[in-house]
Formats: C-alpha cells, sequence, structure tokens
C-alpha cells in the first residue's frame, strides 16, 4: 500500500501500516544519531527532561552535511539504525513513536516496537541529496556542539520511506 | 630533479575532495543504470531510481550525494627524483581536505579520540596518509572519501593455507551477507588475499580504487572476482536490502606473496557511493 502521513500519527494510522509500505511523510521529525542518544540516556538516568517533547516524536537517524546558502539543510540521508538499538527501547517507552533509519534492529527494538505500537521507517541509504529537498525548515534544538550530531528539529514534506518494522513487529528484511 | 610546491598538491587535492562528493564516476552510475534496468520487483527498481535520481540532484545542485562524506584516505606515490618545496607535504593535503570539506560543504565526519572524548574535530581531518616512494619524477596523489556504514561491516581473516580457494569464497559471502542492507547495497566490494593481518587489510583498501568496469589482470584472480560477484547478487539481499538480484556491483581482489602457514584475507564494503580520484603531478 501507498500512504500520505501528516505527523504526528495517532494510534489508528501506526495500526494500519504494514511492513513494505510505501509511506509518505510530512511534518515534524527530530534529527538524532550516536552522540545525541548517548546524552538523552544520560539525561534521563540524570533525571532531567529531554530537550524535546518525546510524546509521539518521531527521530530520524541522521547527521546531515552543511547546508548551501539558501537551503535548509546539505545533504541528509539516513545512517545505520542498528547503532542506536541500546537506546532505543526506553525512549519508546518515554513515547517515541516513529524512528527513521536504515538497516535491522536488534529483538529488544522490535519489542518494544510491538509494545509501544510504534513504526520504523527506512528510507533509501545514499540519497541524501534526494531526501534534503524534501526537508523544508531545520531549527536546532540542542547538543550544537556536537555539530552534525546535534539535535535539530527538521520540517519535512513528502519525505519518502518504507515501514521497515510495523505495530505487529513484522520486518521489511525478512 | 624535479621540484614540486606543495601548494599545487593543496589545490588538487580540495578540488578532487569536493568533486567526488558530488558525482559518481561513469561506470558506477552506468551499473547503477543496468540494475534498475534488471530488477523485477517494484520495490528494488524504485530504490535504484531513487539512487539514480538522487545522482542527478547531486550533480546538479552540487549537493553530496550521501551525508556521510567520509573520512579521508590518502596515497602519495612521489618519484625519488622529486624534491617537495613550500612546507610539508602533509600538512599541504591535509590542508587542502580540510579546504575542500569547507567549501563543499560537506560533512564534519571525524573525532580526535576514538575512545573516550570523540569529540569531533570540526574539520573533517586528520585523514589516513599513506605514502610510498618509488623510481621517476611523477608525483600520484589518490584520494578516497570512505562512509564507515560501510565501512563498519569489512572484516578481516586469517584463513589456514587448507582452506583455499572455497575458503575464500565462504568467507567473502559470509562478510556481504552479514553486511546485508546496513552497508547500503548495492556494494563494491574490495578483497585483500596475502600479505600480513595488516597488509591484507591494505590491499582490500587499494582493491576498491580500481575502476568496476576493469577485472584483475591474473586471469584466475579475474574468475574468482566473477564468481564472487554473481555469488554475492545470488544472495538475495538487493538494493538498500530490499531484496532482488543487485546486491555487489563488483567484487574487486588484489593479491600479494604471503607467508607459507597462512591465508590473510581481508574484506572491505563499501557502499554504492565509491567516492576516489586520482591526481597526476
Amino acid at each position: 500500500m501507498k500512504y500520505n502521513i501528516t505527523l504526528p500519527m495517532n494510534l489508528e494510522t501506526r495500526e494500519k501500516l504494514r511492513a513494505g509500505d510505501e509511506v509518505y511523510l510530512t511534518g515534524v521529525i527530530y534529527t538524532a544519531r550516536d552522540a545525541a542518544h548517548k546524552r538523552l540516556h544520560e539525561m534521563r538516568e540524570r533525571g532531567e527532561e529531554y530537550p524535546f517533547e518525546m510524546k509521539d516524536a518521531v527521530i530520524y537517524y541522521v547527521g546531515p552535511t552543511q547546508p548551501r546558502p539558501g537551503h535548509a539543510v546539505g545533504s541528509a540521508g539516513p545512517t545505520t539504525s542498528g547503532r542506536m538499538d541500546a537506546y532505543t527501547p526506553e525512549l519508546l517507552d518515554d513515547g517515541l513513536r516513529g524512528m527513521i533509519g536504515k538497516g535491522r534492529r536488534s529483538p529488544e527494538v522490535i519489542d518494544a516496537v510491538i509494545r509501544n505500537k510504534a513504526i520504523y521507517f527506512v528510507v533509501v541509504g545514499g540519497a541524501g541529496a534526494l531526501l534534503s529537498n524534501r526537508i523544508k525548515k531545520a531549527e536546532p534544538v540542542a547538543f550544537e556542539d556536537l555539530l552534525s550530531e546535534a539535535v535539530v528539529k527538521l520540517t519535512v514534506e513528502d519525505f519518502p520511506c518504507f515501514v521497515g518494522i510495523d505495530t505487529l513487529g513484522n520486518d521489511i528484511y525478512d | 630533479m624535479r621540484e614540486v610546491n606543495v601548494s599545487i598538491i593543496e589545490e588538487k587535492v580540495k578540488e578532487a575532495c569536493m568533486n567526488i562528493a558530488v558525482e559518481y564516476s561513469p561506470e558506477i552510475l552506468r551499473a547503477l543504470q543496468r540494475g534498475a534496468a534488471e530488477e523485477t520487483t517494484d520495490k528494488a527498481r524504485a530504490a535504484l531510481n531513487m539512487l539514480l535520481e538522487n545522482a542527478r540532484i547531486a550533480r546538479e545542485e552540487r549537493i553530496a550525494i550521501c551525508q556521510d562524506t567520509g573520512m579521508n584516505i590518502v596515497w602519495i606515490t612521489a618519484g625519488q627524483d622529486v624534491h617537495f618545496t613550500g612546507g610539508s607535504l602533509r600538512e599541504a593535503v591535509t590542508r587542502g581536505l580540510e579546504a575542500g570539506f569547507r567549501e563543499g560543504y560537506l560533512r564534519a565526519s571525524v573525532v580526535d579520540d576514538p575512545l573516550f572524548d570523540r569529540k569531533n574535530t570540526g574539520t573533517n581531518t586528520p585523514a589516513v596518509i599513506y605514502c610510498d616512494i618509488v623510481p621517476g619524477e611523477d608525483v600520484v596523489v589518490e584520494i578516497m572519501a570512505k562512509g564507515f556504514g560501510s565501512e563498519n561491516k569489512s572484516q578481516t581473516k586469517m584463513l589456514a593455507p587448507a582452506e583455499g580457494r572455497e575458503g575464500i569464497k565462504k568467507f567473502v559471502l559470509e562478510t556481504i551477507r552479514e553486511a546485508g542492507p546496513n552497508a547500503c547495497p548495492p556494494m563494491i566490494v574490495g578483497v585483500g588475499i596475502g600479505g600480513s593481518f595488516d597488509y591484507s587489510t591494505y590491499l582490500a583498501k587499494r582493491a576498491l580504487l580500481r575502476p568496476i568496469n576493469e577485472s584483475n589482470p591474473n586471469e584466475r584472480y579475474k574468475q574468482l572476482e566473477d564468481e564472487l560477484t554473481e555469488a554475492a547478487n545470488e544472495l538475495n539481499i538487493g538494493p538498500m536490502g530490499l531484496h532482488g538480484k543487485t546486491t555487489a556491483l563488483k567484487v574487486m581482489v588484489e593479491y600479494y606473496p604471503t607467508h607459507i602457514a597462512s591465508l590473510p584475507c581481508a574484506v572491505n564494503i563499501c557502499c554504492h557511493a565509491s567516492r576516489h580520484a586520482k591526481v597526476v603531478i
């Protein structure tokens, strides 16, 4: 199936998606990759608030290149999601409902996806220039010292994904 | 004796660094087009068509093909009759890479300490730099921008000589299978056989510098490359791991003499965005 989805996704929307569906996302997503995940985890350990609202949030595993003048971001394709696996179940339990990346996830992440009725989306790796054109706005949120690994709020339009893991735990790579 | 001012090298390195980030080499583009024509499922075709559209946008708008614009690996091969002037050669190469990173709007992807601080250097340097001295008065600089999604899936193994050709094939294919969707297939695979523990990995990386429409000149190794490429494409990993026939655009093998006790084998995985350039000065 093919869907155009406006973020945030409600439960009904998430439950109708199946692994392999072609999806075009419009709305707000947050960037976070290796170093940012580590910091989010440390903040949680210290009992601090996350720097953005985790409830119903969608995180995109990306570290873009610098934008050319007139562009919101530079090249912005997905990084390998598996490196975020250690930190992902707690974020899902705290409200995260969507992740965008590439590659396989651990059994623990798949369990947390099922438990929280979340969705893991996959995008085409190495299509960073094309994906960049679907990102309309980029606003810094946190960890700016991490440079390309900082957390940035992105506004996307018709961002092309496949459903990688659905709420039942079906996996596009199986 | 020929004098070469290192500022020339700095400039060439900068240009190469900027160009390889936004343009596929023609033979990789052709291989992706061939893959798109041969794939039979919608998802596999869609993924390859997206890569082709991405290539067009990257070239026209000068936006990096992939946001992982890589860590730079540089090989400098200098003729022994060359005298470098104008300062340190290594520093000139580093300055060229830093200027390419800045002016090409690339990504700072290098951290200073690998284990403890992991602080981004902000310049995308240092690079990994190899130097070699050969007869003559040419200077050849080869630059690679290596993405680490695929680098992370690379492996090395010290096989026993008795494991032979079948052992090598098994190890290479197992490495490709394990890399799967994480390495951004269709991949390009460099295999180094022989030498020592470290040199096999060096050979595997050197193999990635060869254009993918060229085979090893040794007939037996060419045949091994063909068999490995074919077998990799039967693993049904496909573009982006969405299943299909286009898993490896090419497996390339380099070899070197080794010790009587060993058969070292290294597999260096690269995604479809295999970015490298050669500059002769």
